[in-house]
């Protein structure tokens, strides 16, 4: 792609997005929320719309939504209603879904970006809270609506909460798409209100995305994108996008304003089914709920239970822990990686590095061969620091240490314990050590004339037969230091 | 307002209701009847009055975050016109509905 | 005994205590009772025969063990079909739902169980609730034990016509725009439209969600009161629901009617289409009241002229709503087609009868873009003059008085060929639900011209039940009207 298009264009960019929400029950039933199982087993009158049946709103789900807000730095409103979207589809079961129009939850929110470009403030429209619709499966061709025979419906999944974000058409490149999606899905998993999972559907993207000329006034034609099913695909579809409607407007070819599905095999995005002229879903103010006005208790409690933002998380670990960009980035993937480090690093008190070079070098190593999680492994956090303050007294060298931590990573114990059981305390006392050292420099004339004679290189070999002789467990530092005194 | 044969087969297409020729025509007029009393509030000038969606005076009514037991199976599919594999069956969906 | 089925749910509560009378024989009594009639008058659409029976032998062993689980237990009910009810089939009128059978019960009927009240099936109605006469009924109408060319009112119809030919002492309908009260006031009867969030709706197949409260039809003040105390309440599972539990009316219900103020809509009396019979039984039923100690002042609330307008926009619109999730998917009769659009279409054309579909189509319009404003959300305006209006007469006045109905009791097919006539039945009583208030219809004598009930009704501030229980109550001792044999069809 050659520098020029790019410059001559420009894209506008707005991202929804769905979270499905942990809580335990729905959205307004007590069924229990969760991912799989038998069809139709985790429904009731309520989500199955049986007659007579009535919604009661999850307070756990408000709050989150409420959480939600606060993080992306909304004002929360202090009357909000719920409305029936109106329309007919067999995976609704009341033709109708619960969810919020004019008078939503949070709204006028912002949240920073930082990329290669630079960084972006994306506006954040509105965040609301709406239940979720059963699933389909279609049967009799490719698995796809177009070829299907009919249809199965599963409401396990109906009135799952669900949470949609907007933001402001305020994202002009893929790269920050990508990285607008990266921040909130960070920012989500640390707030604990959803697993977060864009594979299991509990994070689902759909992007509006309109390219035109550098300079013209009027927005380009606005296409939707949807099927992103990765922080990945995100930037696939999009630059894939950007490229399709830039050569299409070079080549003065019509753009469609229609909805399109990315194909994660191909890169590619493709016409969805056209539907008959856009939806009149006849929002109306749901009457079996009523209007919402959260207290300033209520509010100021979620507030504080807030914690920081990962921009927040990041910033403090390159400030009270010295650590560079690269490293921050692993220990902040995830909030339980990084809540494990700082325990970690409080525990040990010295140079942070020093412990985040232990867990990025050797234990994410054990971990990834077990394919287990950090919160699985059997090491705490208090017992790394233990070991690396080992390191240091010089009780042990670093190589003892790596065989040390994979005792520990197996057994939990203690790394002084196990040092102790293997008899691995290096021999750091000066006056044992002068014996073997004497006897070595005997034993070697040769090299310790090499040395006297000032080739201060050969004073490794000598090292290294003093760790011979005491079976690995002199303090090289130690030894070392011995020879040039006697040597030199 | 006088509701036309377009738009009753319009609002008859949102509301899933296939109605005969015979019923399409009667509905016009009757439709058109009674928005016509409808008027009648129409002309009243309400800008300054706030509408209301709840008479009473309720305010946040939730529920705690629990779970109860669900109905079985069998009940949920128990009054299904049709099933398969545990599923409710439904003719072929010929569009994708956005949302 | 001698006219068992004529007794009140209280006197047959008093029989049951006093052991003059088991449950099974008044089990028994409106079987044969249900046998005698309901040919003729079709309130039934599914009798529990056996089941009431059943019920009946477990309450009459609870009462000799001591231990009934309310002082009504063992009194037998039939409720409206749009109650859920687990295990019995649940039709709200309708064919669409032929041969549904639910896996839940409605609150409504778990309190009534609660308090030992036996079931004796399920009562016709419009369907969806949806009419003033049964007519929209989908398994025929149901008829007037007055007159049984006449029909017994809508929606509640059946419930009303089975109480008032003694086919049961009380029965649950529902009140959206007046249909427990208008069929209470055509078979007269006592009929309760409580404060909106009163009683649960929780399993209450909607109408119309902010106006549908469920309302009894009795023969007494006395066991409308009873029969609120017993199911009325807050309901965890309705988030509409008031949060407070019910007083107790009983306790207050002899207060009488000394020095109540009770106002008289100026715009009801000066409007026309009120029968002239109507309009004299309630005249006299005003000087009854000036009688009893109350003071009759004239009020005005101009906003009731814009009522019936108001309702038949916000009222269809709901219920296009609530009538969505009828489409052969998960239950119901599903007609055939070769897509889902195409069946859900189809099916819901033959399902639902022609009131319903109108109001549908209504209410999908008056919804639908670029319309919202001017029908929608003009009707949900004048909603909130009606309560302003009523607050400020009720500074003033402790009721308000009015005809239930412009008309008794009327032929079949009279109103059918122009379905807003047979809207401006509810006139009068259509205002009380764009509020929220509460308002009782009582008997206040039969018309001169064609001796068909007539029936005042009083309309109190939202949560006054109490006040409006105390003078409808005294009215009703002073007339001395029910439980007469004046007070009583000759069927």
């Amino acid at each position: 792609m050659s520098a020029t298009k790019e410059d001559l264009f420009e894209t506008t960019c707005g991202l929804e997005i769905h979270v499905e929400l942990a809580t335990a029950s729905k959205m307004f039933c007590g069924c229990r929320v969760d991912f799989g199982g038998e069809p139709n087993t985790r429904t009731c009158p309520v989500c199955l719309g049986l007659p007579g049946s009535l919604p009661v709103a999850n307070e756990k789900a408000v709050e989150y939504t409420m959480k939600i807000g606060l993080a992306l730095n909304c004002k929360i409103a202090d009357y909000s209603l719920f409305h029936r979207k109106n329309y007919f589809y067999p995976d609704m079961p009341k033709n109708y879904q619960i969810s919020q129009y004019d008078l939503p939850l949070c709204y006028a929110g912002h949240v920073e970006i930082a990329g290669d470009w630079g960084t972006t403030t994306v506006g954040i429209t509105r965040v609301h809270l709406e239940e979720d619709t059963g699933k389909s499966i279609h049967v009799g061709g490719s698995g796809r609506i177009h070829d299907s025979t009919y249809s199965l419906e599963d409401f396990n999944r109906a009135g799952t909460p669900l949470v949609e974000i907007v933001s402001e058409p305020d994202i002009h490149s893929a790269a920050e798409a990508r990285a607008f999606v990266s921040e909130l899905r960070m920012l989500l998993e640390g707030l604990g209100v959803s697993d977060v999972r864009m594979e299991e559907g509990s994070l689902r993207i759909d992007a509006n995305i309109s390219v035109r000329r550098k300079g013209e006034t009027e927005h380009g034609t606005k296409v939707e994108v949807k099927n992103m099913n990765s922080v990945r695909s995100v930037g696939r579809a999009l630059e894939y996008e950007e490229r399709r409607q830039r050569e299409a407007l070079e080549a003065g070819e019509l753009l469609v304003q229609e909805t399109r599905h990315f194909d994660e095999k191909s890169s590619t995005t493709s016409p969805g089914r056209t539907k008959e002229g856009s939806s009149d879903y006849r929002y109306f103010p749901e009457p079996d709920l009523v209007p919402f006005e959260p207290s300033a208790e209520w509010i100021e409690r979620v507030a504080s239970s807030l914690g920081e933002t990962p921009t927040q998380r990041r910033a403090r670990f390159a400030s009270e822990y010295g650590l560079g960009a690269a490293d921050i980035d692993v220990l902040t993937a995830t909030s339980a990686t990084a809540d494990w480090f700082e325990a970690a690093a409080r525990a040990y008190g010295g140079d942070s590095k020093k412990v985040a070079n232990w867990i990025m070098a050797d234990l994410f190593g054990l971990l990834n061969e077990a394919s287990i999680e950090l919160s699985q492994s059997k090491i705490a956090p208090e017992q790394l620091a233990g070991l690396v303050k080992l390191v240091d007294g010089k009780s042990i060298s670093g190589k003892q240490a790596k065989a040390v931590l994979a005792e520990m990573f197996a057994g939990g114990k203690d790394a002084a314990v196990i040092a102790k059981e293997k008899g691995l305390e290096q021999i750091s006392d000066a006056g044992a050590l002068e014996t073997v050292v004497e006897e070595v420099i005997a034993e070697n004339a040769e090299a310790a004339d090499k040395v006297r004679a000032g080739n201060l290189g050969t004073i490794g070999f000598l090292v290294g037969q003093v760790m011979k002789k005491s079976g690995g467990q002199a303090n090289p530092g130690l030894v070392n230091e011995l020879l040039r005194k006697k040597l030199t | 307002m006088d509701i036309d044969r377009a738009t009753v087969d319009h609002v008859a297409r949102l509301a899933r209701l296939d109605l005969s020729d015979e019923e399409r025509e009667r509905m016009a007029a009757e439709l058109t009847n009674i928005l016509e009393h409808a008027a009648k509030i129409q002309a009243l000038d309400l800008d300054d009055v706030e509408p209301t969606s709840h008479a009473i005076p309720i305010r946040n009514a939730m529920r705690p975050d629990e779970v109860r037991p669900s109905l079985t199976q069998e009940q949920a599919l128990s009054g299904a016109p049709e099933v398969e594999d545990g599923r409710f069956k439904v003719p072929s969906i010929l569009e994708e509905e956005s949302p | 005994m001698t006219d068992l089925h004529y007794k009140s749910a209280t006197e047959l509560a008093e029989l049951l205590e006093n052991q003059e009378v088991s449950a099974v024989e008044i089990a028994r009594a409106l079987i044969e009772r249900a046998d005698e009639i309901d040919e003729r008058l079709h309130a039934y659409l599914h009798r529990t025969d056996e089941r009431l029976l059943d019920e009946a032998r477990a309450s009459d062993e609870r009462r000799s063990a001591g231990e009934p689980r309310s002082r009504f237990d063992g009194v037998p009910t039939a409720h409206k079909d749009l109650f859920v009810t687990k295990g019995v089939p649940t039709t709200s009128g309708s064919r669409i739902l032929e041969g549904w059978v639910p896996t839940y019960d409605s609150t409504l009927v778990e309190r009534c169980s609660a308090a030992g009240l036996l079931l004796q099936g399920k009562l016709n109605m419009d369907e969806f609730a949806m009419g003033s006469s049964t007519e929209n009924s989908g398994y025929g109408p149901s008829r007037n034990p007055w007159d049984t060319n006449t029909v017994p009112g809508g929606s509640s119809g059946g419930s009303a016509a089975l109480v008032a030919a003694g086919g049961t002492p009380w029965s649950w309908g529902t009140d959206t725009g007046g249909s427990v009260r208008q069929p209470a006031s055509l078979c007269g009867l006592v009929g309760v439209k409580p404060t909106y969030g009163l009683v649960s709706r929780y399993g209450v197949i909607a109408f119309a969600s902010s106006l549908d409260q469920p309302g009894p039809l009795t023969r007494t003040v006395a066991d409308a009161a009873a029969f609120l105390q017993i199911a009325g309440g807050h309901d965890p599972m309705d988030s509409t629901s008031i949060p407070q539990p019910v007083p107790d009316y009983l306790g207050a219900i002899e207060g009488g009617i000394e020095g109540l103020r009770i106002g008289v809509v100026k715009e009801f009396e000066e409007a026309e289409g009120t029968e002239p019979g109507v309009k004299a039984r309630v005249a006299e039923a005003y000087r009854r009241l000036e009688k009893l100690g109350a003071e009759l002042v004239e009020v005005s609330l101009p906003s009731f002229e814009f009522g019936i307008s108001a309702y038949y926009l916000v009222a269809p619109a709901e219920c296009s709503s609530n009538l969505a999730r009828y489409d052969a998917v998960r239950y119901g009769s599903r007609v055939d087609g070769p897509d889902v659009v195409s069946m859900m279409s189809r099916t819901r054309v033959e399902g639902f009868g022609d009131e319903v579909k109108r109001r549908i189509m209504l209410g999908t319009y008056a919804l639908s873009a670029g319309y919202y404003d001017a029908y929608y959300g003009k009707a949900q305006r004048v909603r909130t003059l009606t309560i302003r209006d009523l607050e400020r007469v009720f500074a003033d006045v402790d009721l308000i008085a009015t005809p239930t109905s412009p008309s008794t009791a009327f032929e079949f097919g009279a109103k059918t060929a122009d379905p807003l006539s047979m809207y401006l039945n509810d006139v009068f009583t259509v205002p009380v639900n764009l509020a929220g208030n509460a308002a009782i219809s009582v008997p206040c004598g039969t018309s001169p011209d064609n001796g068909l009930p007539v029936g005042l009704q009083l309309i109190a501030k939202a949560l006054d039940e109490t006040t409006m229980f105390r003078a409808a109550y005294a009215f009703e001792q002073d007339l001395g009207w029910a439980g007469s044999d004046e007070g009583r069809p000759s069927l």
